[in-house]
């Protein structure tokens, strides 16, 4: 008897995932605990290990092809010492009802239509339910469920079976039954997919190619970053504000320590690791700017995790510094330093990347003055740190020259309003001037 | 047919079958004079006289045991534990002597005897007035187990129990003594031990219940109609032996089943009734088979909010429904 495999949850908020490569072929023998196939959720790569030992049947989602957490990738016959023949032999054991999802399920595997918003019990079959469709030879997939999360009930395939199966069904989908009770009406009939639904578009602008344009077909990562950029824009309003810190006396300071800095700890002191802390210790004063939005309300998270941006060249990660209040300067920068090179060696795990309840976003890496950073949902605000310049400034009536940064802001102004933010900017500012080149770290 | 209430079909039954059979008689705490502390005799003593309806001393093991000798003799005690909570200390005589007897003698003796004895919570009782004690017996061969929810049931079940030929515990709700009424013929019927019975035909969702809560199930079968749900009713009537096909036929009609019972959910007679139908309905089961019972605390509190949040009523019978019926 054949087991269907599904795509697994491979994070807190990953819904779908990406075959990108299969590990294993029909036939194959695979142990438990081995890897698959390489799957691209989100934003990581993953392998999908075996949750049991046995053969590799068939393969029901192709490389290249995204399907939704829970829907059936692949089949593994878990006959025992069968060989290499037991696994075809085995495969014409299946019950009927099997044959007939894995046959409908082929057809539309690439265009797999959502008509519900949740679906998540649209393949859990009853065993009533398996029974009557086998006796009747009823396609499952083609029966709408009117049960919780889209499953089908038995009653679903009553009403099937009273319209006349799915085989033969009318060109009007909805059955008359003159004899159904009054309080049916209210149940949602049960209605057919058309087989020949089209596949669904992902995006909607239609430019004319040009000679000499490339396509270029989006990554995984891509369209993670397109899809999550247009929800923060699309849903949270975005309000910005930014102030000006006088940070010299924390150019000076870093100035004086990066050499031992790097001789003790083998990594460079830069100033990220100084902008952390004094945003961390900012959102402990700040409770409600270390905030997500949950619909209906305000969360305040009571664990201070630092999102922070690290570009690579395809592809812009956000992995977290988890407790950032609970460590140091050297500790916040061994936690950059050790993050940015996860993300570069392309090893970050789900785990790094969940969490984050603020961002802090370093563009003045790059030599950026000012920027108006896009929230990491469903953060309450991302803070971004722009260049550190020398410029001329007043100073008790005097020209002096002076390090000066930009410290931006964008805030979700469903949670926060310009006060909250302000003060805390405000704070973040004080907290960076108040270096000086004797400050201890 | 007249109307009565529940207790008085208790009262009908013992008044005919005593005079039916001179070897019926009743024994109890207060069963005689006083006519039983909810009346369930009332007007017996006078009637057949202290031989026949026997004031005992407050000791549930002599009650027992007594009617379980007697009956060995060929008499036919009905005894009555004045609540089922006492019915503790005649456990052992109930569970090693009446239920073993025929088995143990080969067939050479057997116990016709009936113990009567009130269950159940919902009348501010507390802690030694309200107990379920179905389980502690369910589970002991040789004991049948009747749990009658109407007065019809009521009559023509005692009967059945005092004119069979082995122990019988005849636990009867003390809530539905005067709460319940219904149709009662005035000429001799009976109604078979081991069978269920359809109380209300639906085909959403099959509720398998018995006693007190089997009002509270066809109250929520009736209120859910309005909504749309329509509710399959199943009265057990008798635990033990188990109407197994009647439990069959009302899992087919819909394949959602709940079960419905005041005992505690763990180890209560629901867990059989699902384990049945699983090992033997598998592929007419269209959603998890659902328990709805008592809390697993160790007794029915005393404060009136807290028994009501222990006691089941119709509303979390609905909730209950609702939540199979939408799965």
């Amino acid at each position: 008897m054949a087991t269907d495999i599904t795509m697994p949850q491979l994070g807190e908020s990953v819904t779908e995932g990406t075959i990108t490569k299969w590990l294993k072929a029909p036939g194959d023998s695979v142990d438990k605990y081995e890897p698959l196939c390489e799957v691209a959720t989100d934003k990581v790569n993953a392998e999908v290990p075996a949750v049991m030992s046995g053969t590799m049947t068939e393969i029901v989602t192709e490389e290249g092809v995204t399907v939704a957490v829970g829907e059936i990738i692949c089949r593994i016959d878990d006959a025992q010492g069968k060989g290499g023949e037991g696994a075809s032999s085995a495969k014409k054991e299946e019950p009927a009802y099997d044959h007939a999802g894995t046959t409908a399920r082929s057809d539309s595997a690439a265009s797999h239509t959502e008509t519900n918003s949740d679906s998540s019990m649209k393949r859990r079959y009853s065993p009533a339910v398996l029974q009557l469709a086998e006796k009747h030879h009823i396609d499952l997939e083609q029966v709408d469920g009117s049960g919780r999360g889209g499953r089908i009930t038995r009653k679903d395939i009553q009403k099937v079976i009273e319209s006349g199966g799915t085989s033969q069904r009318q060109p009007s989908t909805t059955p008359e039954v003159p004899s159904m009770k009054q309080d049916e009406t209210k149940e949602a009939t049960p209605t057919f997919n058309q087989k020949e639904s089209t596949p669904v578009q992902t995006s909607t602008p239609s430019h004319g190619l040009e000679p000499g344009d490339t396509e270029v077909p989006l990554s995984s990562v891509r369209k993670t970053i397109a899809q999550r950029m247009v929800q923060s824009k699309h849903e949270a309003p975005h309000a910005w504000t930014m102030v000006q810190a006088d940070v010299s006396g924390l150019v000076k300071l870093r100035e004086k320590l990066k050499g031992d800095f790097k001789k003790q700890e083998g990594i460079s002191l830069t100033y990220m690791p100084f902008f952390i802390k004094a945003v961390v210790d900012t959102l402990k004063e700040f409770p409600k700017v270390n905030a997500v939005w949950g619909g209906d309300k305000i969360i305040l998270k009571k664990r201070i995790n630092i999102s922070i941006a690290v570009a690579t060249d395809e592809a812009l990660y956000v992995p977290v510094i988890k407790d950032a209040d609970e460590k140091s300067i050297l500790g916040i920068a061994k936690a950059v330093h050790h993050l940015a090179e996860k993300t570069r060696a392309g090893k970050l795990t789900m785990d790094d990347l969940a969490g984050g309840t603020f961002t802090v976003n370093n563009t003045g890496s790059f030599g950026s003055i000012a920027s108006q950073p896009i929230i990491n949902q469903p953060q309450a605000a991302i803070i971004s740190m722009e260049s550190i310049v020398k410029q001329p400034v007043i100073k008790d009536d005097m020209i002096a020259i002076r390090d000066l940064v930009n410290l931006c802001l964008s805030l979700d102004h469903r949670i926060l309003d310009g006060l909250m933010a302000g003060r805390f900017l405000a704070r973040v500012k004080e907290r960076l001037e108040a270096y000086t080149p004797e400050s201890t770290i | 047919m007249p109307v009565i209430s529940y207790i008085d079909a208790v009262t009908q039954a013992l008044r005919e079958e005593m005079q039916r059979d001179e070897k019926v008689f009743v024994l109890g705490e207060d069963v005689g004079v006083r006519g039983g502390v909810f009346r369930a005799t009332d007007g017996l003593y006078k009637e057949f006289g202290a031989e026949r309806v026997i004031d005992t001393p407050l000791t549930e093991s002599a009650i027992a045991g007594v009617a379980i000798g007697a009956s060995v003799y060929g008499m036919r005690p009905v005894a009555e534990m004045q609540f089922a909570d006492f019915i503790m200390p005649a456990y052992n005589q109930i569970v090693s002597e009446a239920a073993k007897m025929r088995y143990r003698s080969n067939n050479d003796w057997h116990c016709p005897l009936v113990i009567r004895a009130p269950y159940g919570g919902g009348v501010h009782g507390a802690l030694y007035h309200s107990q379920s004690v179905e389980k502690l017996f369910a589970g002991v061969p040789g004991l049948k187990i009747v749990m009658p929810s109407t007065p019809y049931d009521v009559k023509g079940l005692l009967k059945s129990a005092i004119r069979d030929e082995d122990p019988v515990l005849f636990f009867e709700h003390k809530r539905c003594y005067r709460l319940i009424k219904g149709e009662v013929p005035t000429e001799d019927y009976t109604v078979p031990i081991g069978k269920a019975e359809v109380k209300r035909e639906g085909d959403d969702v099959t509720v398998i219940s018995y006693g007190l809560s089997l009002h509270f199930a066809l109250k929520a079968a009736e209120d859910l109609e309005k909504e749309g749900i329509s509710v399959h009713v199943l009265d057990l009537r008798t635990i033990v032996p188990l109407d197994k096909e009647a439990i069959l036929e009302a899992t087919a009609k819909t394949g959602k089943v709940l079960i419905v019972h005041e005992d505690n959910l763990t180890g209560g007679f629901g867990g059989e009734v699902s384990a049945f139908i699983t090992e033997n309905a598998f592929f007419e089961l269209d959603a998890p088979i659902r328990r709805l019972a008592g809390p697993d605390v160790p007794a029915m509190p005393y404060s009136p909010p807290l028994e009501k949040e222990f006691m089941l009523n119709p509303e979390k019978v609905k909730d209950a429904i609702r939540e199979l019926a939408e799965f």
